[in-house]
């Protein structure tokens, strides 16, 4: 029997795994550190320090504000050295908390050891206020403020937690490391996570290029029938939660719908470990693995980072060569952002940091459309970019909105197979804002 | 400070460019081309030279000095052009005849849409119909074959699907008419009167296969459209094999193989969609059949084609792919 994957579309980049394998490392903290309010998808958080503040490592520094927001602890102890405005990844200037590090205190009630923890104390609802008072985002990348997800309707106990381990992204390593040196540990945090659903049954989904973190996952697993490792076969976007249930359910989520639609609730394998410490040893979310990676980088590496840590620390630290360097990516190469300085701090959606060659860096030229279909054939969400494209750019958004373009997952694929070189994803992102804001109006009429 | 490029995802490229696109096109033909100049001689060389050459030389003018743009001449199209062009023509036809093909084939059906990508029509097929219709004569004498390779005695100056069509015409019957043309074998393989791109099945064949293989097309529009061929085809030969003739024969002669895998896969003229696709092809098959059983003329390769690039709009508005989450039922 072949092995699993998603029915529509789909694409396979060179995975170019060149931190494949190497130990997660800790990192020296900097004098200095900045900590950004936007760190997760939906609201930004309050910060409720002010300068001169005293805070130790862990410490709530800024609360959430909003039902899809989350709180934010800080990664240092030291003196709150200021609140303002700072250059982020994004390249816009967001409020930051800037904290200059002294000592490395902890604060009170937080177990900082490596001891593994087994037995879950917490009842299910006590797990979902720890996830939500720990400031838990999903760290696959979208940031996705965890607790949400555990906060399901009643009677609609989900029939499956998905735990999303595929890392599709090329170059990525840091969730394949994570599963070979804290397996026990993630175990424990998807027991976590099923006792708060109440769901009986999880999939952990892994890629076939990993076959030594399926090995130890599955060992570690044992008789226990009821957590699955399934492997699957290597493709892109398998990691988009819509493409992941496809892959091991055969089932998909209607357009607009989420994975509950379905009976699934799905989290990334690193946000599993997030769980596992914030309720077993009352740890906030202040550090998480990423990955250092590309090819002008001298040591590809996972490490251990502080949330708030510039960046360009990281590239120092796994010998990047700047001056062969043209770009450098938040996250992976398809689905991250390249930012506009190193200056930029690691946040909690920090995944990996890719150096682009320089030559590499630029777009090639853009030719007209040759209609060869292939960005329709890769498209894993079944729309078609290139008129998507044409409409999006022509302001046509009631189109836009009947062509399904909010379906749209931004995985890049359709730019990455175009012969052409057309920006298709930039003008459907220009579509998308503007149907989303038209759906926003309609709403108030 | 060192500044760094910022742009929107994804930052890497599978590579592909529609350089590539053309040049593994044009690759896939180069067996082909070189059974024609094998076949016929300096005369294919020439005219697959200066139907190249002014394909060329007319989208460079035609870019430069009419539409006052960077001309793309080098992205290969009208190399392509060129190539498709010469294959679709006998390697008899006079110099001035090709260039005027080229003409209207890269001035009329490409650039005057506005260029690559813009055109609803093959261009090759708008200048091969343009020469075939001004020029008949011209367009249907092919070179005696014996000349070149005295392997192969008949055909004289018909291509086996006019010697055909002439006499269920006049009433002979199958069996008679196949006695007066080359076997199958020689057929598939080249060894039969035609033009450059009719001759060798065999290698027209096996440069799709290549393409297929390479992923520049898929085995969607060559299967329906000789699938579809075949069976419609069969029909009328089950009912009447010496009325009509065996589908295998439609299948070997003419412009069959050259359409199925290098006119009818043009990108820029064919439907988006896998499903399209099917029925794009199926549409040439029956409809190359239906002119050549019935038509005027003893090919309907090209035309069929043709027809159906006009249908390419509407095949792409109506069949749209298959949506995530709408129409795979949930187990």
């Amino acid at each position: 029997m072949g092995l699993l994957t998603f029915r529509i579309g789909g694409i396979h980049p060179p995975e170019n795994k060149l931190s494949k394998g190497m130990s997660i490392q800790g990192i020296e903290i900097p004098e200095q550190v900045v900590v950004p309010m936007n760190q997760n998808l939906g609201a930004p958080s309050h910060p409720i320090v002010k300068k001169g503040d005293e805070v130790k490592v862990g410490q709530l520094i800024a609360e959430a504000k909003g039902f899809i927001a989350a709180n934010i602890h800080s990664p240092v102890s030291g003196k709150v050295f200021k609140v303002e405005p700072r250059l982020d990844s994004t390249g816009f200037r967001k409020e930051s908390i800037i904290i200059n590090v002294e000592g490395d205190e902890w604060a009170d009630g937080i177990d900082n050891t490596d001891t593994l923890v087994k037995e879950i104390k917490l009842e299910a609802k006590e797990i979902t206020d720890r996830i939500k008072q720990c400031g838990i985002v999903g760290l696959g990348g979208a940031t996705f403020p965890s607790h949400v997800k555990y906060m399901v309707p009643e009677g609609k106990t989900p029939e499956f937690l998905i735990i999303n381990a595929v890392e599709c992204e090329p170059y990525l390593t840091s969730d394949h490391q994570l599963m070979l040196e804290k397996g026990d540990e993630i175990i424990v945090g998807i027991r976590i996570m099923m006792k708060a659903l109440g769901t009986k049954k999880t999939i952990i989904g892994i890629e076939n290029n990993k076959p030594d973190a399926i090995d130890s996952i599955r060992k570690l697993i044992g008789s226990d029938s009821d957590i699955i490792v399934e492997a699957l076969k290597v493709q892109y976007p398998q990691g988009g939660e819509k493409q992941l249930i496809d892959a091991l359910l055969k089932r998909q989520i209607p357009s607009g719908k989420l994975p509950l639609e379905v009976g699934c609730v799905v989290n990334n394998v690193g946000t599993a470990f997030a769980i596992y410490e914030a309720v077993q040893k009352n740890k906030p979310l202040i550090e998480r693995i990423v990955t250092v990676t590309g090819f002008p980088v001298k040591n590809p590496s996972n490490y251990r980072v502080r949330i708030g840590i510039p960046i360009s620390d990281l590239l120092e630290k796994a010998n990047c060569d700047m001056e062969a360097t043209g770009k450098i990516i938040n996250g992976g190469p398809m689905m991250g952002k390249s930012i506009p300085s190193t200056e930029a701090a690691v946040t909690k959606g920090t995944s990996g940091v890719l150096a682009i060659r320089k030559e590499e860096s630029k777009r090639a030229e853009v030719r007209n459309c040759i209609r060869c279909g292939k960005c329709t054939s890769v498209c894993p969400m079944g729309l078609e970019p290139h008129l998507l494209s044409i409409i999006a750019r022509q302001g046509e958004n009631e189109k836009c909105e009947q062509e399904l373009i909010m379906d749209c997952i931004e995985c890049g694929s359709c730019v990455y197979t175009c012969p052409s070189s057309r920006p298709l994803l930039d003008n459907i992102r220009l579509g998308k804002s503007n149907v989303s804001f038209m759906i926003r109006q309609r709403s108030v009429k | 400070m060192k500044l760094l490029t910022v742009s929107g995802s994804p930052h890497i490229h599978g590579g592909l460019s529609v350089e590539k696109v053309m040049w593994l096109v044009i690759l896939a033909m180069g067996p082909a081309m070189l059974a024609s100049f094998y076949f016929f001689g300096l005369g294919a060389i020439k005219v697959t030279m200066v139907a190249v050459l002014s394909a060329v030389l007319f989208e460079y003018l035609i870019t430069k000095y009419i539409m006052k743009e960077k001309s793309q001449v080098g992205d290969g199209s009208a190399i392509l052009t060129g190539i498709l062009l010469a294959f679709n023509v006998p390697s008899t036809l006079p110099i001035w005849m090709i260039i005027l093909g080229s003409l209207v084939a890269i001035g009329v059906a490409k650039m005057s849409f506005g260029g690559l990508g813009k055109n609803p029509f093959n261009p090759a097929l708008v200048g091969r119909i343009f020469l075939l219709i001004s020029f008949p004569v011209d367009m249907t004498s092919y070179p005696i074959l014996d000349k070149v390779f005295p392997m192969v005695d008949a055909s004289s100056g018909a291509t086996p699907l006019a010697i055909v069509k002439e006499g269920l015409g006049k009433g002979e019957s199958v069996t008679d008419l196949m006695a007066q043309i080359p076997s199958f074998t020689d057929m598939f393989i080249g060894m039969s009167g035609g033009s450059l791109g009719e001759v060798s099945a065999f290698l027209l064949l096996l440069g799709g296969l290549f393409l297929i293989y390479k992923k520049v097309i898929t085995w969607h529009i060559p299967v329906s459209f000789i699938v579809s061929m075949v069976l419609f085809s069969g029909i009328f030969w089950l009912i009447d094999p010496e009325a009509y003739v065996n589908p295998l024969f439609h299948l070997i002669t003419g412009g069959v193989m050259l359409g199925a895998f290098f006119m009818a896969t043009d990108m820029v003229t064919s439907p988006m969609t896998a499903k399209g696709q099917l029925i794009f092809g199926a549409g040439i098959g029956i409809l190359t059949i239906i002119i050549r059983v019935w038509g005027a003329y003893p090919e309907g390769v090209s035309f069929a084609i043709l027809l159906m690039n006009a249908v390419v709009p509407h095949l792409n508005n109506a069949f749209k792919p298959t949506r995530f989450g709408k129409e795979i039922k949930n187990v």
